[in-house]
């Protein structure tokens, strides 16, 4: 049953989205969210490069839950929404402004990266 | 921990479930429809002022894993110039209107 692999991708996503928060940041209101950043930076490298990886390797449930399911998960845009959101109520627009432009920009110079990558090694 | 795991399991599966069934060659509905939807939530869960557990089960585990940013870049880039501009444009626009509702 696919659900179930997805769904155990996904507890392994968010556990390491919420280990990364944990040691980078507390999700403070109103501070640069560097841990959102840096998750949805490396799940956009990550998802084209383990997509073209396991692609034709491993039956396919097992793909669904390493890209649909552990980087799906892994990364978010709820949380990134409300911090930006937060940056712009705390006043600081600008920073609101420059996460916004890094985390779509950087994600995606990332993806583009990652599709490369995964062609070159 | 555990409510993190709990959340992103269902958070997971909801996502697959919905983008499975919205997602059209044409346009990928579903993703979008599930990060809109979800930064309304988080934003009414962290603005009704939910206590820590409520958080890391709904926000951090379930919310989080429904929603997802790699999916959404990855369906951008493969787009064309205009179209994959809308989709992004949409998306932020949709999303951070619905996180703003209640914070």
């Amino acid at each position: 049953m696919i659900y179930i692999w997805i769904g155990l991708g996904g507890v392994m996503g968010a556990l390491l989205r919420y280990s990364v928060s944990a040691v980078i940041d507390h999700g403070a209101a109103g501070v640069f969210p560097i841990a959102t950043l840096l998750v949805n930076c490396l799940g956009c490298f990550l998802l084209p490069f383990l997509n073209e990886k396991v692609k034709d390797r491993i039956p396919v449930p097992i793909q669904k839950a390493v890209t649909a399911g552990v980087i799906g998960s892994f990364t978010t845009f709820s949380a990134f929404s409300v911090e930006v959101i937060m940056l712009i109520e705390a006043g600081r627009a600008a920073s609101a402004l420059l996460y916004i432009g890094l985390s779509i920009g950087g994600g995606l110079l990332f993806v583009r990266l990652g599709r490369k990558g995964a062609k070159a090694v | 921990m555990i409510l993190v795991a709990i959340g992103g399991f269902f958070g997971a599966i909801a996502r697959f479930w919905l983008s499975g069934r919205f997602n059209s060659t044409a346009f990928p509905f579903g993703t979008l429809g599930v990060n809109v939807l979800g930064a309304f939530l988080l934003g009414l869960l962290i603005g009704s002022g939910a206590g820590e557990s409520a958080r890391l089960l709904f926000g951090t585990g379930f919310l989080g894993a429904f929603t997802t940013f790699s999916t959404w870049l990855f369906e951008a880039e493969q787009m064309k110039m205009k179209k994959a501009f809308l989709y992004i444009f949409l998306t932020c626009a949709a999303g951070f209107f619905g996180a703003w509702l209640h914070l």
